[in-house]
């Protein structure tokens, strides 16, 4: 099998690539990258115009399998994975029953082997059931390949038992993955606390929340001498902090989402439950810290924070209803629109933060186009505009908060492992 | 002349200016009604209301019956206790059921804030907001607001201060809205804890002092202090409220010599208001009562005009 890449925009993070040129793939692995290659190839595509770019590489995926098939599987989640461009995504703990034992990562890799569309990767929590108590077996998860692990969903109360995992972590050379947030300071809030939730008369979680806890676990990692990775990062408060830390040269690495510099804490002033998701949406400040944050190398990664939830848990009152947003199909299209258009970063940067850096991070190799790398490839129309249709979504849940939202570039063609596994087709 | 163009009414921190005029001006001329022999008019002839009511409420609920009888409307109550909610049916369920019987308007009262946004954007019927959460409650506002305008003649200019736990009320919320929309000076007061986060940013300004909020206004909204209301920490005892917050004859000494007393009632004697004060000459409790049929009728007037035309 082969297949012959004509005439695109190549950018390869790793070896800071920005030409265009050919790129010839045999079976799964690149052979060739050179202005012009003559071989002939079974499969030839014309990516003129395009941005070819290493596949996705999305760090914070729920997948939701096993336990709520009714949201979304580790089929229909890859499927949508790989219509973003997404051909590698780490699947978060939380499910249920939790990953937080070696023989449970085992029954979850049996059952990707059998149904995923793209390369998914676990990760383990750091506390059985995710309770926050009792520390997993680091070392039998390590042996089963795991490289992250994490409490994604609620953060690690006790400082004694983080310091420990952080201990442990390093020892087997394993990232921490921080989901940082004091539920004290949370107050049970539904959006960001100040004008927003006064105005609407809802409990509001305060930045505090994040940001005091971001700075415990950045001070715990620094004892431990561990790497850790402070998950979604929505406001500025953070961003200093991690600024920092950065600068005193402690192993951390951050992330956010593409909803915390795309969009503001105003969308969720009409009840709106897609605009719903922990932390909440912040004010424009907290946005225009994040994308300078995410200019400067402050912020490492972008992924999706992917939480799909079904219609009957979101079309209910704003209070109750369940946190968290679909994201695998939008977040390269919405980092395009709000990042390279406006002209705050190239496109070198942005491959940076969505394949090189979370590869990185996860101990892959991904996010590098060279000869003899994975064949896995992300072919962008940059400016195409569309808007997405509630009826396009390929996740089983559809509460995504860019439903109908105006967004410039499009993942036209994926490629996984040399195979082409999605094109983008108009619908007629 | 205004338009009112819309098929719910859900708060007033959407609303104009205008269209707040517009209920004013609508209520003044149905105020005449309750004064007849006979107290009804056929505006609403065929109509048929749903009182849906989930949280318990006598005087909102009974207004809002009245009113819909004076426009000849049928009135249904829903009671939580009574009904399929108790199933675990769910609000949107409900209202779609209630859609399904050919009601025209839903007067939604809910816990939860957003609550009757969330119901409006499932049905095509009207939906009036009768109070969400700590959100919003637009008839008690206008209500609040068309007493007012009775009593002084005007809104603009007016320094109005609301006294009470800020924090946690629908009430507050509809009036700061209303009221600064039409040009009045708020004030808020109530202890540090029950002033929600970053309320300046609405339009007012916040004391902890009851005495400044009652020096020099005109008028003094004081709400309803729920301590049954599961808040946390955040609450004073009952007594030390009183003592530091209440508005008593006393302290009305020190203010305005015709300032008006509002309260969207149920009064709590001793708690947040003196009976001395309640029952006293700038009280207007009682009016406000009467006021809110006036309201209701011209609420449910509009926003079935908007149906009519579609």
């Amino acid at each position: 099998m082969s297949m012959l890449i004509k005439k695109g925009r190549v950018v390869d993070p790793k070896n800071s690539v920005d030409r265009v040129c050919d790129i010839l793939i045999v079976k799964n692995k690149i052979k060739h990258v050179a202005k012009t290659i003559n071989a002939k190839a079974q499969q030839t595509i014309d990516a003129q115009g395009c941005i070819v770019m290493p596949g996705l590489v999305d760090m914070h995926v729920h997948l939701r399998e096993p336990g709520r098939e009714d949201k979304e599987t580790i089929a229909s989640a890859t499927g949508a994975a790989l219509k973003g461009g997404v051909t590698s995504l780490l699947a978060m703990p939380n499910t249920t029953p939790c990953i937080d034992s070696p023989q449970s990562v085992s029954v979850l890799q049996k059952a990707i082997s059998k149904t995923a569309k793209a390369q998914v990767l676990i990760a383990g929590a750091i506390t059985r059931g995710r309770k926050g108590h009792e520390l997993v077996n680091i070392a039998g998860l390590k042996a089963k390949g795991v490289t992250v692990i994490t409490d994604d969903g609620s953060s690690v109360d006790d400082e004694k038992v983080l310091l420990q995992a952080m201990q442990h972590a390093k020892k087997h050379s394993i990232v921490v993955m921080c989901h940082c947030e004091d539920v004290f300071l949370s107050d049970e809030g539904s959006v960001n606390r100040g004008l927003t939730s006064t105005r609407m008369g809802l409990r509001g979680i305060s930045k505090a929340s994040e940001f005091k806890r971001i700075e415990r676990d950045i001070s715990l990692s620094e004892k431990a001498g561990a790497h850790i990775h402070i998950a979604h990062v929505s406001c500025k408060e953070s961003v200093d902090i991690i600024r920092k830390a950065k600068k005193k040269h402690i192993l951390v690495t951050a992330e956010t989402c593409p909803h915390y510099f795309a969009l503001t804490e105003t969308a969720v002033l009409d009840f709106d439950t897609n605009m719903k998701m922990n932390p909440p949406l912040r004010g424009a400040e907290d946005a225009a810290a994040i994308k300078k944050a995410l200019a400067d190398g402050t912020i490492d990664v972008i992924a999706s924070d992917h939480a799909p939830h079904t219609d009957n848990e979101k079309d209910i009152e704003f209070e109750r209803a369940a946190f968290g947003i679909i994201g695998l199909e939008t977040e390269l299209a919405v980092t395009i629109t709000e990042l390279l258009h406006t002209g705050i970063m190239d496109w070198r940067r942005i491959a940076e933060l969505v394949t090189l850096n979370p590869s990185n991070v996860l101990g892959l190799n991904r996010g590098s186009i060279a000869q003899g790398d994975e064949a896995d490839i992300v072919i962008v129309d940059p400016n195409q505009e569309w808007a997405l249709a509630k009826q396009e979504i390929l996740s089983k849940s559809k509460n995504s908060p860019f439903i109908n939202k105006k967004l410039k570039g499009r993942s036209m063609h994926t490629i996984l492992g040399g195979k082409l596994v999605y094109s983008y087709r108009e619908q007629t | 002349m205004t338009k009112w163009g819309q098929k719910d009414l859900l708060g007033l921190e959407n609303l104009s200016r205008e269209q707040i005029e517009l209920v004013l001006s609508t209520a003044e001329s149905f105020k005449e009604v309750s004064t007849r022999g006979i107290k009804k008019v056929p505006a609403l002839r065929g109509k048929t209301v749903v009182n849906l009511f989930y949280e318990p409420s006598t005087r909102t609920r009974v207004s809002f019956e009245i009113a819909a009888k004076r426009l000849s409307a049928d009135v249904i109550n829903i009671a939580t206790e009574t009904s399929s909610v108790k199933k675990g049916e769910t609000l949107i369920d409900t209202g779609l059921s209630i859609q399904a019987l050919k009601a025209d308007v839903i007067v939604v009262r809910h816990n939860a804030s957003g609550a009757a946004a969330m119901l409006a954007r499932h049905v095509g019927i009207s939906v009036v907001n009768a109070g969400d959460g700590w959100h919003e409650h637009p008839t008690q506002a206008l209500l609040d607001i068309f007493t007012l305008k009775q009593k002084l003649g005007k809104i603009k200019g007016l320094k109005v201060s609301i006294v009470g736990d800020i924090a946690h009320s629908r009430v507050a919320r509809s009036n700061i809205w209303g009221l600064t929309k039409l040009g009045a000076k708020v004030t808020v007061c109530a202890p540090e804890l029950l002033i929600p986060p970053e309320v300046e940013k609405m339009g007012v300004s916040v004391t902890h002092s009851i005495d400044s909020a009652l020096s020099r206004a005109d008028a003094v909204n004081v709400l309803r202090m729920q301590f049954e209301r599961d808040t946390g920490a955040a609450f004073p005892r009952q007594l030390e409220y009183f003592k530091n917050f209440a508005v008593t004859e006393e302290r009305l000494k020190k203010a305005k010599k015709d300032i008006i007393v509002m309260h969207p009632g149920p009064i709590n004697r001793g708690i947040e208001i003196s009976s001395a004060v309640a029952d006293g000459k700038n009280s207007v409790i009682l009016e406000q009562v009467t006021n809110g049929i006036a309201i209701r009728m011209a609420v449910l007037f509009l926003i079935s005009q908007v149906r009519r035309k579609q």
